[in-house]
């Protein structure tokens, strides 16, 4: 997809931890001696098998063999320089703190890898901006982990494994949405994350393919989980991107919703208009992948099948390669004026950019 | 349009609700503490019986976990998919200014008053549907 002007921001940009000793600089003394000489290496946000391009487009592995991705150099050649060269790139780093159980680990390894993103990226290049890392699975040190860094410009938004041990919706989650909102930052719940339970409702797949194919449903279950439990009704302000997860499956899932809240709203009294109404105002999508018809005319009706043309959030997803089946000639087919949108003017408000 | 004489006031107490058949059509007489409200008995979404359905109250809420109820027994709950009407108004609870559910006007009237005793006949525009009239009682009556 083409830009005028350059004003595009790149929305799902990797940065990817090369290794835990590029943490030790940023660890507290105690967790440096222990990492270091218990050889832990650290939690993995390898979502998907490292040989595949859905972790890393071939081609892109540097010749000292460090991950694509592991240094802002990389990425200012590969997603700054290069089309629809991006004023602004938005770097999640996915690394599974949510799988540490000793929550002070979680803690410190969070908290270590918000200051290296601070320092070997957004103080290296102020194109770059990044969300915050946080301890999920403990919402009260998550609440502390947002509260360290909300005063850092340079963090955008707080970044949620779509994978938790619980429905975001859920009570026992609240204080972190509320920090967010406090803070005005979006949060973001990305592709992935490691729990600890299935990545399905009905327990662990057999295959790659069914994790990574169904992983839509998980950001499905999210989604009606935080609106009917009220997120958005406590916190009129805040906004939620749901990153690498495709778009093309929503509007189906509001007909289903929309539908359902009609006979059985007076279980979630707060939510006191129809669900499609707070996905509009509040949910935003990224487009890497799309998962959306080849066909430009079916593409288009998808595209408007959201119901709004401020969802949309360009991202490149670098350096992952999902194949996706949008390709750049049905993008062209919407409006410009959508393109502009769903290119720029969509994430500078967003993010304030 | 005609006034319809459709129960006697005793045969609906505050509460509860009579199903009566009116030009035709299937309606629903409720008394809500001494008020009477009419409604067609055909949910505008897929057609069922809706004054059949439960009746509760108006639940609100000022944020997750509050729960507030006012109005008991004031909202019909249509029996087949959970649509919530007011039956003061026949308006549904999600989107009252585009579905609804047709309300009729009701009135209360002595028999005395529709059954003039120096003529024993019924004056227009009443319609008698299936009894005969008392000059002792009163009678709800329904305008179609
Ligand atoms: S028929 Fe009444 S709610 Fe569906």
């Amino acid at each position: 997809m083409d830009s005028p002007g350059s004003q595009a921001i790149d929305c799902d940009v990797h940065a990817v931890l090369p290794s835990i000793e590029a943490l030790l600089p940023f660890l507290p003394a105690y967790w440096r001696e222990q990492i270091g000489q218990t050889g832990f290496k650290g939690p993995t946000g390898r979502w998907y098998p490292p040989g595949l391009p859905t972790s890393e487009r071939p081609g892109l592995r540097p010749a000292d063999g460090s991950p694509a991705a592991s240094r802002v150099e990389h990425i200012q050649r590969d997603v700054l320089g290069q089309a629809p060269h991006p004023s602004h790139a938005i770097l999640n780093c996915d690394c599974a703190v949510e799988s540490l159980h000793n929550p002070d680990a979680a803690s410190a390894v969070s908290g270590a890898l918000n200051e290296w993103i601070a320092a070997a990226w957004l103080a290296a290049d102020a194109r770059l901006r990044a969300s915050i890392v946080v301890p999920s699975q403990f919402p009260e040190l998550a609440v502390q982990e947002i509260n360290r860094r909300a005063g850092n410009p340079g963090f955008v938004q707080v970044l949620l494994p779509v994978r938790s041990e619980a429905p975001y919706g859920s009570r026992n989650f609240r204080p972190v949405f509320a920090a967010a909102a406090r803070h005005g930052l979006p949060v973001a719940l990305h592709y992935g994350g490691l729990p600890g339970n299935p990545p399905t409702p009905v327990g662990w797949p057999s295959f790659y393919l069914e994790e990574y194919a169904g992983m839509t449903g998980v950001f499905q279950t999210q989604l009606i989980s935080i609106i009917a439990g009220g997120v958005f009704d406590e916190h009129p302000g805040l906004r939620l991107v749901l990153a690498e997860g495709g778009f093309a499956w929503l509007p189906a899932m509001l007909w289903r919703f929309d539908k359902n809240w009609k006979g059985l709203r007076r279980e979630i009294p707060w939510v006191r208009r129809p669900p499609s109404d707070y996905v509009r105002e509040h949910v935003r999508l990224t487009t890497a992948p799309a998962d959306a018809p080849e066909d430009p005319a079916q593409f288009r009706d998808v595209v408007a099948q959201l119901g709004s043309d401020a969802m949309l959030l360009y991202a490149s997803d670098y350096p992952h390669a999902h194949g996706d089946s949008a390709s750049d000639a049905v993008w062209s087919g919407l409006s410009a004026e959508l393109r502009g949108k769903i290119m720029s003017a969509n994430a500078r408000a967003l993010y304030k950019l | 349009m005609a006034k319809h004489i459709v129960s006697t006031v005793a045969e609906i107490p505050p509460g509860t609700r009579k199903l009566v058949e009116v030009a035709g059509r299937s309606i629903g007489v409720f008394n809500i503490g001494g008020e009477f409200f009419a409604l067609r008995n055909r949910c505008p979404h897929q057609g069922a019986a809706l004054c059949t359905g439960q009746l509760g109250s108006a639940v609100t809420s000022p944020g997750p976990g509050r729960y507030e109820v006012d109005r008991a027994g004031e909202i019909l709950r249509c029996p087949w998919h959970g649509w919530e009407y007011d039956v003061r108004t026949g308006q549904s609870w999600f989107d009252p200014k585009g579905v609804r559910v047709k309300a009729y006007e009701t009135a209360v009237a002595p028999g005395s008053a529709l059954v003039p005793p120096a003529t024993g006949l019924l004056p227009g525009p009443y319609v008698a549907e299936t009894f005969a009239v008392s000059i002792e009682e009163d009678y709800v009556l329904v305008e179609v």
